[in-house]
């Protein structure tokens, strides 16, 4: 695979926070790649420089040192404004607490990036739409967040998240606060989108999500300690699993 | 219990009866306290049959715990094969824990990566369960057995990274 290929490219990645005796390597020397329509998934107890990662990956934080590469262009020493720029319309963000704008409604909170980008109110209006069907909310786009359930609310996150097309979605902990039936609508959306060539890499503490994923990825003080491919598994050993084959 | 267990028990020096049960004792903690002291002679009898361990002083004379045991060749085989099986969904975590006990006491093999590759096994099944469940429509019967089988292997997985840190802890102290 050429680096052309590739939609994240990280060497050397490093974040430090403090200094001297109170130095702390969130991220320290990472190596990435993330091929076009690959799921990935970091995982790691909390404090490992799981999210700090990913807003590096975002051009949410900056690294201390390290190279990156988004879609073959090194950003880590871009401009503010260009990493603004790619973060609005290169990037889709999934965060755990929705951050949905409460006093927008569903369809709302969904047209402001495109607007925010530069779209015409009726192209992000459109875009909406679209993307509140492809949601499964189209009956909803007039709803307030209050007024939705909390896997709604992800659900509308991450149509807010795909409202530019983006190279690349970044989800923190998407299911950290959902029950399991509302984990399940948020596993099958991305599964679609994942589907649908959506590049994907989410950080999670939640063994659920980080086992749909292509690949896994154990992240433990900052650096990664494992990978394993999940991809390739034949289906067939579920009813072992529950003692019918025994 | 497992013959496999007080096999690859020996697999760390030829020991005697006892001392077999002791290295379980202190392995297993207050969940040993049940093991029948008698088992553990009547697994060795049958082992020494099927030539999966030896005796240091063959013939000899005395009581049943004066005898040393060691492995044989194709005992060592046996812990070796043992060792390398990945044992889900049998829930039996005390084999599992013994066999990382067995293996770092023996230095037969990294419990680090016989925890991995358990662990990638689990995963794997994990993803399986995950996706069936991913298909089922909501709140249907299969969901709900699917939904108990992924969080059974929820908890597998937990337990797995708690023996991981620990076993790397312990290698890192070493």
């Amino acid at each position: 695979m050429t680096t052309d290929d590739l939609i994240v490219r990280a060497r050397g990645l490093r974040r430090d926070y403090g200094r001297d005796e109170s130095l702390v390597r969130a991220v320290d020397g990472v190596d990435l790649d993330v091929a076009s329509g690959e799921t990935v998934a970091v995982m790691g107890p909390s404090g490992c420089g799981k999210s700090t990662l990913l807003h590096l990956l975002g051009g949410l934080d900056r690294p201390s040192d390290g190279e990156l590469w988004l879609y073959g262009h090194r950003i880590e020493r871009s401009s503010e404004r260009a990493l603004a720029r790619m973060r609005r319309k290169e990037v889709g963000f999934v965060f755990q607490a929705f951050h949905l704008m409460d006093e927008l409604t569903a369809r709302e909170n969904i047209e402001l990036p495109a607007l925010l980008a530069g779209r015409s109110p009726r192209a992000a209006r459109r875009r909406a739409f679209e993307l509140l069907e492809q949601v499964g909310l189209q009956d909803r786009a007039g709803h307030l967040p209050s007024a939705l359930s909390g896997g709604q609310r992800q659900r509308v996150a991450i149509a807010r998240a795909l409202a530019n097309e983006p190279l690349l979605v970044l989800a923190d902990e998407p299911t950290g606060n959902l029950d399991s039936v509302a984990t399940l609508e948020v596993l099958r959306l991305l599964e679609r989108l994942h589907d649908g060539g959506q590049t994907l890499v989410i950080v999670t503490h939640d063994e659920r999500i980080a086992a749909t994923a292509d690949r896994l990825i154990s992240m433990r003080d900052g650096c990664f300690i494992d990978e394993t491919r999940l991809t390739g598994g034949s289906r067939g050993h579920l009813g072992e699993l529950i003692g019918l084959d025994a | 219990m497992q013959q496999e267990v007080v096999l690859a028990m020996l697999a760390k020096e030829p020991s005697q009866g006892f001392q077999l049960r002791a290295r379980l004792d202190e392995a297993l903690g207050p969940l040993g306290e049940g093991l029948n002291a008698g088992h553990i002679y009547v697994t060795l009898g049958r082992l020494e049959k099927s030539g999966l361990v030896g005796l240091e002083s063959p013939g000899g004379v005395g009581p049943t715990d004066r005898k040393i045991y060691y492995l044989t060749p194709v005992g060592q085989e046996r812990v070796a094969e043992w060792l390398a099986e990945v044992s889900w969904p049998k829930p039996d975590l005390a084999e599992f824990h013994l066999k990382l006990v067995a293996a770092t006491q023996g230095g037969l093999a990294d419990p680090v990566a016989i925890i991995d590759s358990q662990r990638r096994e689990l995963l794997r099944r994990l993803r399986e369960a995950q996706r069936a469940a991913m298909e089922e429509p909501d709140r249907s019967d299969a969901a709900l057995l699917l939904e108990g089988i992924v969080l059974r292997l929820q908890a597998d997985l937990r337990w797995l990274e708690t023996c991981e840190r620990n076993w790397t802890d312990r290698r890192r102290n070493q």
